[in-house]
């Protein structure tokens, strides 16, 4: 018996061990590609690699500001697009979960975060791109847009689900009218969550590369027109990336790690949010 | 029959083909305490949500038969309107998380967008607190968020919530239910001071609360309305021998 309750033990042990063995594992990969993005990137950054544009071959030098500021008026634009139909679709299917349109657009966000970036880049190219007649900013950010979508349906749906229903019949009992209970008590109660979800999508998009290839295309000058081909971060370092040139690499590694600290505040800050901001029921 | 308040008169009440009220035919008189008691699913609580017609919010749910706020129908007046009139408590306390505790109190008039002067909204706030004797406790924390507040807190300032939109009748569902023997009696206690200006519709598990607090007592058994009367006369001498099987616990 004694023998018997130490294996057993000993069992409990070895398990322990093999369940933290794995969470540390997936840490790895994550901190290898930080600390190789920082130290091949991070020599790269200054003032001047923030404000000029990409120097041609064989001049030394030489920055990104076309593509920052072309990820910046994309993300912003798409942004626009995406978070009003977002938000307005998700607090529908949270508070109508069992209708036939619920299930319908249910099944459209699940499929539609299934489809290939991709493959709505050429959608979009042969939307917008073709019978405009030039790759615009505007076709890149409803590219984008369309990635950002589901992400923002689902994360409203989900933070909206999770209040009690004690609360919208709180409202209701006071007289307060439908569209207000909605805009001024379930939308405000689960702010934090869904604004972290809009920082969750944009960190998804800022990223993308597909959808803007036949889309936004990409400009190595600085442009801030919305009907011209536009310039971004993860365009430039694909672009540059692939190039024979080793200046050009370096762009790429300074590129990179400028994508990724975005990536890492934007995903920092919506820790901060849904700790500071969200509120207790 | 001025004084009657809310009155039903053939009332039904289902949820799909569930009928939970069945009609039922009652007349509530003003500045009383109503208790309504009787087992679980008996429709009691469902009848409640339909006097401030939160009923038909449930899919599915639908009513038919008279119902009347004084001498107008409840089903044909605006249910917005119905609401500012017929005020509710809920059985756990749920004040809105993100509203301060003076912004839960006036609640009713901000989240209708209704304006008004900073110092008639400060006095509806120490009214409506004082009246649900809350004022004391919280005066100097006003500002903190609603749910920083204890429990039996909480639901006195969901009453307080009511008040403030001075209506005509404040319907209890299990207000205490949620609460421990202390906050219980303290809202109990409240019972006696709001009767003077409003009626109180009290759905109650607890035979005791219902005897301890009501004028009137309301027995649904089966959707029914089995028997309305004077609550000592009801727990005395009940007419109906269901009343009396269920006082004396032999169903619940």
């Amino acid at each position: 018996m004694e023998a018997r309750i130490r294996i057993r033990n000993t069992k409990s042990i070895l398990f322990k061990g093999v369940i933290v063995f794995f969470a540390f594992l997936i840490t790895v990969p994550l901190i290898i590609v930080l600390l190789y993005i920082i130290k091949q990137g991070v020599t790269q950054v200054s003032w001047h690699f923030l404000t000029h544009v990409p120097a041609p071959v064989g001049e030394s030098g030489g920055g990104i500001s076309n593509a920052l500021l072309g990820s910046f008026i994309m993300v912003m634009m798409s942004s626009v697009l995406a978070i009003p139909v977002g938000m307005f679709a998700g607090i529908y299917l949270s508070e109508n979960p069992h209708t036939k349109l619920a299930y319908y657009s249910g099944l459209c966000v699940d499929i539609l975060q299934g489809v290939p970036s991709i493959v709505v880049g050429i959608v979009i190219y042969f939307w917008l791109v073709k019978p405009l007649g030039t790759f615009s900013a505007i076709s890149g950010s409803v590219a984008l847009a369309i990635m950002m979508l589901p992400i923002v349906i689902r994360s409203t749906e989900q933070t909206l689900r999770l209040l009690p229903p004690s609360l919208k019949e709180a409202a209701l009992s006071l007289g307060v009218p439908y569209h207000r209970v909605i805009l001024k008590v379930i939308v405000p109660c689960g702010f934090a969550g869904i604004l972290s979800g809009i920082m969750l999508s944009i960190a998804r998009i800022i990223g993308e590369t597909a959808p803007l290839l036949f889309t936004a295309f990409g400009n190595p000058y600085l442009s801030s027109s919305i009907t011209k081909p536009m310039e971004s971060l993860p365009h430039l370092i694909f672009t540059y990336a692939t190039s024979p040139y080793d200046e050009w690499h370096n762009l790429a590694w300074g590129a990179s790690f400028i994508l990724l600290m975005f990536v890492l505040t934007l995903n920092i800050i919506t820790k901060l949010i849904t700790r500071k901001w969200n509120i207790q029921l | 029959m001025e004084h009657t308040v809310v009155s039903a008169s053939k009332f039904n009440a289902w949820f799909g083909d569930n009928h939970v009220v069945k009609d039922v035919s009652i007349g509530i008189e003003k500045n009383q305490v109503i208790a309504v008691m009787g087992p679980s699913g008996c429709g009691k609580t469902t009848f409640l949500r339909c006097i401030n017609r939160m009923h038909e919010l449930i899919p599915g749910a639908t009513a038919k038969g008279s119902l009347k706020l004084y001498d107008d129908e409840v089903y044909t007046m605006n249910p917005i309107y119905v609401r500012y009139k017929i005020g509710m408590v809920f059985q756990r306390p749920n004040p809105f998380p993100n509203l301060s505790i003076y912004d839960n109190v006036v609640a009713g008039y901000k989240l209708n967008g209704l304006k008004m002067a900073k110092a008639d909204m400060d006095n509806i706030v120490e009214k409506s607190l004082t009246s649900a004797a809350l004022w004391k406790e919280v005066k100097d924390s006003l500002h903190k968020k609603g749910t920083f507040l204890s429990g039996g807190q909480q639901q006195r300032l969901c009453i307080a919530r009511a008040i403030a939109m001075e209506p005509e009748v404040i319907l209890f569902d299990e207000p205490t239910s949620a609460l421990d023997p202390i906050s219980t009696s303290s809202v109990e206690q409240l019972f006696h001071e709001l009767k003077e200006k409003y009626t109180l519709i009290i759905v109650t598990h607890n035979m005791q609360q219902a005897a301890r607090v009501s004028d009137k007592t309301a027995f649904f058994y089966l959707g029914e309305l089995v028997e309305f009367d004077d609550t000592k006369q009801m727990f005395t001498a009940p007419a109906d021998v269901r009343t009396q099987n269920y006082i004396t616990g032999r169903f619940s």
